[in-house]
């Protein structure tokens, strides 16, 4: 067993060298299904043993419940609980277990939820495991280390995660052979993984090959068009990807015969990187900081330009372009609210609403404070410029029951339904005009 | 012709329409949550009367219904649609549709941009909260109206939740308010939470329309609407089938009518529920179980001819009044458990005469009282003593068990815990933002159930899968109950998970705690709730202890006082209680006044007892009775209210520029008055914040469970544009000032951004220069460039050089302004020293010194004769150190230092202020009352909100000073 370290300034326990050595499992909760079975494969390409914790249950929001304040929001109450709960399942050596979390940083609670999970790591009897940052430079361990390489191809693994992501939605309502989609998605990231993997993939060459590949590949599921209603998805980050925080929303959606759209992860990975950019613009600053994220930002938006390009390629509703995006919020809401998902998720309500996903579910943990600027306290200005959005906020907590949250998404799609219905109507009228 | 089910969360409803439309059958009944059985029943029965009807299209609506028509093959309408639908084709024209439900509300904008609202997470002002209120007036429904409509005054009454409107019920009523004004104002209550709750910016005017029970039934209260909506709305025919209509109306699917009867009779849900193990395995466990807890007794003895020294004890809870005889060892001679019905003096009047006529030679040598209504029975009966609850029930519990080390009570509307730490209350927790978990919240689930308490819970002890239901709100546990019901659950699984809840609730909740090690092994329960064997085991069961239960567990509350009265009194003496003769001559009348003695303006309950004895009720302060102002010299609260007031507009030829007086502006105001006044505008601020002032923004805000200062905003603006303010200038700020106390000095994401939700959601600040610029005050040196920059698109003709020399003024001014705090601080806390006063360091945020938002608790507690000073006052005195939280956020690192510095000191004491819905403190409270916890000082929290019931303050401010006076 490793010596377990602290450091010195703060007393956080470390994760080590010895530790990565000795083959600890790091656990890592699984927001995104997709995004994330590739992206362990690119900490297992560095030589770190991970594992993506797949359970679900109602233990798991009872154990977060026993561990942290119960006005805590519900993703705290959740990854927690999972942690926990799998240390407690007796199915891992705990000497030889690390957590691993993502830290934004901001104002938001969520940067205190590591703090969080320690304090829940103590009071269980767990104050041994080390828990490991997933951030940038927040906080340091010796056994791991977020390296320019790592993060490019970290990097990769959003951008095939999101195309696939967004792929898989468009076509998988429509498909004639029922589970070809989720087949190929499943073949295409074991593909990627593979080759992030063998650490090869990520550069902008090799990943425009292969989302030209990818993207074909998917334009040749046979597919009906049937018109359906169709669901844009915004929200707090981990409920909006999370089956288990959202109550299985997609899968409800698909039921109820919706195309549901959920913007990626590289606008949240864009907006991150761009509020640096925005802070030194509004307040000063170190001019080196700012220098090195617009680089960065460059980056990001040099692969987000290689998914547009060939999603429109193969005829699909690109992903959001950032920039345009940034634009469209311009006079909604100030770039400085950065806290959260901050302004992006006012953006990307504009965004949905005028590239035909106007149908929205705003998902949000009971209490988000950011979102009661950005989610609740925006919507009826997005409805004065959007006078065809249909958007319903969601709150989600231990205790909100099922059965309330999917009567009140059934009552925004009748209306969805309805225009739905009109659209078809008035399309029918004038193909028999011509 | 077509048919509409509507199956509500309470009633089902069904409508047949003919081809034109017209309504040709209706029925309405409620379901008793039999939801299966009623639809088979009621389609048999259309079957029978309607001819025909087989071959018409089918179609069913409501919240309780989804499910079921999922699965046996119905098409399902979702029940705003459907009313949508059935407004539009009976009443064109219609605007605005508003509809109560058992638990549910909505509002239908049907003109001008469709949109549709129903209540999210939050019930509180549906019918079942009306039927709720009813019980807690012990009226029937059906009276609630008729009582309304004679009401005289209206009490302000929080109309979030049903459970804090609860907790401010039950005080007016133990205050003796009269009951009709407070039906009308559980209506007004009502208005407010659906106008606040659900039109969320947008103006409710035009034509519009009434439907449902509540508002069908209830002529006063769509009285209350149309006065709070100045319109006058209309409640159509058939208001309570709309839905049912509706659903008819999009019907087309014809169904197979014996098919789907026996579809909806073999419907058993998904089977699925989560669930715990059994209470008891078998009887044996359950025998042994009754044997164990049979042994902690209290004998009881003969009342009738004793003649020895007898002491009377009585608690008057907030549902139940309960009263003890005891003689000279202790032993019961006489014992009383009552409901209060809303008036503990009539109930205390009957429980001493009773006790008179089994034995007139009582000697009876002392008396205390305790409880919610303590104040009003000490003054009505003359009691000897009043003592503070926690005091009662731990004088009582250590009768039982001397070296107790953790007592819990659970009563009829709160739960009340204490840790016990070297014989003196260490750590009391109360429930004040929530009852759910409560004796009140089973007996209504009983009740609703068809079931007596007693009844109920008994079948829950050998459920074999006792539903999991979590711990949260009462509402929402309905919901979780209707679900689990229509997933297979047995009434035995849902008794057995309602009491394991109220544990839950009680632990995870209310005391927050992980382990039974955390509490102690020592543990007595009590309160008329432990009494329920379900609960007491699933206590046992979450804990992993063996607990004492007293066979007086209800009691307790007045056996505890009994005893105080005995250890007071020595045995001798005899008590001045009314006796026979003075109940004999017993009056009470009730006044409702308002005090008016200082901007406050309580609502005040003066009960006269006859003979010029008088109990004055509501009032926040002394001054009422006293005629005195209390003293503020000591007060940090009130010196910096008013050190925030005296800055007073100076002329300029900018013209004005107002502020809105709220969240940070409380501290910051002195800097940008500076900044503003230097750059030749005349500033102004709005004014006190008051309910008035609330009202009027009330009807913008967007989210209902963002905190109250932040909702106040709305209406400090609304303010400040109808006073005519050309300029308003509300700054976005991420950051604050680095005070060098944590890793961060940002500000809450609400304080930092609500200029954006102002902006976007009252529409008025588009006639007004509306500034809400994002600067960075933490940033000294780019501040003015900045700032320049930003402001001259508002006032071109501003000039770096003018902004650079106001800036520098504004900086000083801050730090000015912080000096004098500080040094008043050091002051109080001086003169303290000096005359041997406790000081209270009253934590929270700027905005909490805004007496809208305290509630006048800094007067409260003022007038324990203690000093009060604020967190900033002593956070400079520590230097920055580690937390176990992300210490980022300027207020809440004063929080910690705060907390760190009253560790260091005995004289000292810690309060915390927290607002409810403040997601931050979630993180600090815990952080707080860790770092007090480790030194051994006592950690208290105040939760406040809209409205804040001061009596629980009151008995935390107590206990916090009698478990200190232990020490």
């Amino acid at each position: 067993m490793a010596e377990l370290k602290y450091d010195k300034k703060t007393g956080r326990l470390l994760f080590t060298k010895q530790m990565k050595r000795e083959g600890y499992m790091i656990l890592m909760p699984n927001m995104a299904p997709i995004h994330f079975r590739i992206l362990r494969s690119v900490f297992q390409g560095y030589g770190y043993n991970c594992e993506l914790l797949e359970t679900t249950g109602p233990e798991i929001a009872q154990t977060g419940l026993k561990y942290v304040h119960n006005d805590t929001c519900y993703p705290a109450l959740l990854v927690i609980g999972q942690f926990i709960n799998a240390l407690q399942s007796g199915k891992y050596d705990v000497h030889k277990t690390a957590l691993m979390m993502t830290q934004t940083g901001g104002g938001c609670r969520a940067s205190n939820y590591i703090y969080l999970l320690r304090k829940a790591l103590k009071k269980a009897g767990f104050a041994f495991v080390p828990v490991i940052s997933l951030s940038f430079g927040m906080e340091k361990n010796s056994g791991f280390a977020l390296t320019l390489p790592l993060i490019r191809r970290f990097v990769g693994g959003l951008v095939y995660g999101d195309q696939l992501m967004l792929l898989s939605n468009q076509t998988k309502p429509y498909e004639v052979n029922k589970g070809e989609t989720m087949e190929l998605v499943m073949r295409w990231s074991d593909k990627v993984s593979k080759m992030l993997l063998d650490g090869r993939g990520y550069t902008l060459e090799e990943v425009d090959e292969n989302l030209h590949k990818l993207t074909k590949d998917f334009s040749k599921i046979e597919l009906n068009r049937v018109p359906k209603v169709k669901v844009g998805i915004v929200g707090e980050i981990y409920v909006k990807y999370s089956k288990m925080a959202n109550n299985g929303l997609e899968d409800f959606l698909a039921e109820q015969g919706c195309e549901v759209c959920l913007p990626g992860l590289m606008g949240f990975a864009s907006f991150k990187v761009d509020n640096r950019i925005e802070d030194y613009k509004m307040f000063g600053g170190n001019r080196l900081k700012y220098e090195f994220c617009k680089k960065l930002l460059d980056y990001v938006t040099s692969l987000e330009t290689l998914m547009i390009e060939s999603a429109e390629r193969f005829n699909f509703v690109p992903p959001h372009k950032y920039s345009h995006t940034k634009e469209l919020v311009k006079g909604v809401i100030g770039y400085g609210s950065k806290m959260g998902e901050g302004w992006l998720l006012t953006a990307e309500m504009l965004e949905l609403a005028e590239t035909g996903y106007e149908n929205i579910v705003c998902t949000q943990p009971f209490g988000c404070l950011p979102n009661h600027i950005n989610g609740k306290g925006a919507i009826r200005k997005i409805k004065e410029i959007k006078p065809n959005a249909n958007i319903v906020t969601i709150d989600y907590d231990p205790g909100a029951p099922k059965v309330n949250q999917e009567n009140r998404i059934k009552l925004m799609l009748a209306v969805g339904k309805e225009e739905l219905k009109k659209k078809i109507e008035a399309e029918a009228a004038q193909s028999a005009e011509a | 012709m077509k048919l509409g089910l509507d199956i509500g969360s309470t009633t089902i409803k069904c409508v047949v329409l003919d081809d034109e439309n017209k309504l040709i059958y209706k029925t309405y009944e409620r379901h008793l949550s039999q939801i299966t059985d009623k639809i088979a029943e009621i389609l048999n029965r259309v079957r029978g009367e309607i001819k025909g009807i087989e071959h018409c299209p089918v179609a069913l609506s409501g919240s309780a219904g989804m499910g079921v028509a999922q699965d046996c093959g119905i098409d399902f309408v979702q029940e705003v649609y459907a009313t949508r639908v059935a407004a539009n084709t009976f009443i064109p024209g219609t605007d605005v549709v508003i509809e109560l439900g058992g638990e549910d509300a909505k509002i239908l904008f049907l003109t001008n941009g469709l949109e549709v609202r129903m209540n999210g997470t939050c019930a509180g002002g549906t019918g079942a909260f009306i039927d709720q209120m009813a019980t807690l007036l012990n009226v029937p429904l059906e009276e609630m109206d008729d009582l309304a409509k004679q009401y005289e005054k209206t009490y302000t009454i929080a109309s979030r939740c049903g459970v804090f409107a609860k907790t401010d019920i039950q005080p007016l009523l133990n205050q003796g308010a009269r009951k009709a004004d407070i039906a009308e104002s559980i209506f007004n209550a009502v208005v407010s939470q659906t106008v606040a709750g659900l039109a969320q910016g947008r103006e409710i005017e035009g034509q519009i329309v009434y439907l449902g029970g509540p508002l069908t039934f209830m002529s006063e209260l769509r009285n209350c609407f149309d006065r709070t909506l100045k319109t006058k709305g209309i409640c159509p025919d058939n208001s309570l089938y709309y839905v049912a209509a509706g659903a008819a109306l999009c019907a087309e699917e014809v169904i197979d009518f014996d098919e789907v009867i026996k579809n909806v009779k073999n419907y058993r849900g998904s089977g699925n529920f989560a669930f715990n193990s059994p209470l008891f395995e078998s009887e044996a466990e359950y025998e042994a179980f009754t044997v164990r807890h049979a042994k902690a007794n209290v004998t009881q003895q003969e009342l009738k001819g004793y003649s020895g020294k007898a002491y009377i004890g009585m608690d008057a809870g907030s549902t139940t009044v309960k009263g003890v005889v005891l003689n000279e060892s202790g032993e019961l001679l006489h014992s009383k458990y009552l409901p209060s019905k809303g008036n503990p003096v009539e109930i205390i009047k009957a429980f001493l005469e009773e006790v008179y006529a089994i034995n007139p030679e009582l000697d009876v040598v002392s008396s205390a009282v305790t409880g919610y209504g303590e104040d009003i029975i000490k003054n009505a009966f003359d009691v000897d003593y009043g003592i503070v609850e926690t005091i009662a029930h731990f004088t009582a519990a250590k009768y039982f068990m001397p070296d107790v080390e953790f007592i819990i009570d659970i009563g009829g509307q709160d739960i009340k815990c204490f840790k016990i730490h070297n014989g003196a209350i260490d750590n009391i927790f109360l429930n004040e933002a929530c009852s759910s978990g409560c004796g009140s919240f089973l007996q209504t689930f009983a009740n609703a159930l068809g079931y007596e308490i007693e009844e109920f819970s008994k079948l829950g002890l050998f459920a074999k899968r006792p539903v999991d239901l979590g711990s949260r709100c009462t509402v929402f546990m309905n919901s979780s109950v209707k679900q689990a019901q229509k997933d297979g659950a047995t009434i035995e699984d849902i008794s057995a998970g309602l009491s394991l809840s109220v544990v839950k609730n009680a632990l995870y909740k209310v005391i927050r705690a992980s382990s039974p090690d955390e509490l102690g092994k020592r543990i007595v329960v009590q309160g008329g709730t432990f009494l329920n064997d379900a609960v007491l085991r699933a206590f046992e069961m979450e804990m992993g202890a063996q607990v004492v239960r007293p066979n007086i567990a209800g009691l307790m509350g007045a056996y505890g006082a009994a005893l105080y009265a005995k250890r007071k009194s020595k045995g001798e003496g005899k008590s001045k209680l009314a006796n026979a003769d003075d109940l004999s001559h017993f009056v009470h009348e009730i006044k409702v006044t308002n005090c008016g003695l200082c901007n406050n303006n309580c609502r005040l309950t003066v009960n006269s007892f006859g003979g010029g004895r008088r109990f004055i009720a509501g009032n926040r302060c002394e001054r009422p009775i006293t005629k005195k102002a209390p003293s503020s010299d000591m007060n940090m609260y009130d010196y910096k209210l008013k050190l925030i007031n005296s800055y007073q507009p100076i002329e300029g030829i900018r013209g004005k520029l107002g502020i809105p007086m709220g969240l940070n502006m409380y501290e910051l105001y002195p800097f940008w008055y500076r900044f503003f006044t230097e750059l030749k505008f005349e500033v102004h601020h709005s004014p006190a914040s008051s309910r008035k002032l609330y009202q009027r923004g009330q009807q913008t805000i967007p989210s209902d469970t963002v905190c109250f200062p932040a909702k106040l905003m709305h209406g400090h603006v609304q303010t400040l544009i109808d006073s005519g303010m050309e300029n308003i200038f509300y700054p976005c700020l991420s950051y604050n000032f680095d005070e060098r106390l944590g890793d961060n000095h940002y500000n809450c994401p609400v304080v930092a951004y609500y200029p954006e939700v102002i902006r976007n959601n009252m529409k008025d600040v588009r006639k007004i220069n509306f500034i809400k610029e994002y600067l960075g005050i933490h940033r000294p040196k780019d501040f003015p460039k900045k700032a320049y920059e930003r402001l001259s698109f508002y006032f071109p003709d501003l000039t770096l050089n003018e902004v650079r020399v106001a800036a520098k003024r504004a900086y000083e001014e801050y730090d000015a302004y912080m000096e004098k705090v500080r040094r008043k601080g050091d002051e109080i806390i001086e003169r303290a020293e000096k005359e041997g006063k406790k000081i209270f360091v009253l934590a929270g945020r700027p905005y909490h010194i805004d007496p809208e938002i305290n509630h006048g608790i800094d007067k409260l507690i003022a007038g324990f004769n203690v000093a009060i000073v604020s967190e900033d006052v002593v956070s400079p005195r520590v230097d920055a150190f580690r937390t176990h939280v992300l210490n980022q956020w300027t207020y809440h690192s004063r929080l910690y230092a705060a907390a760190k510095y009253v560790t260091t000191r005995k004289d000292m004491e810690l309060v915390q202020l927290v607002s409810f819905g403040c997601g931050v403190d979630a993180i600090t409270t815990d952080e707080v009352r860790e770092i007090l916890e480790e030194k051994n000082k006592i950690y208290t929290q105040i939760k406040i909100d809209e409205i804040t019931n001061l009596g629980a303050v009151k008995i935390r401010i107590r206990s916090l000073l009698a478990a200190i006076d232990n020490d």
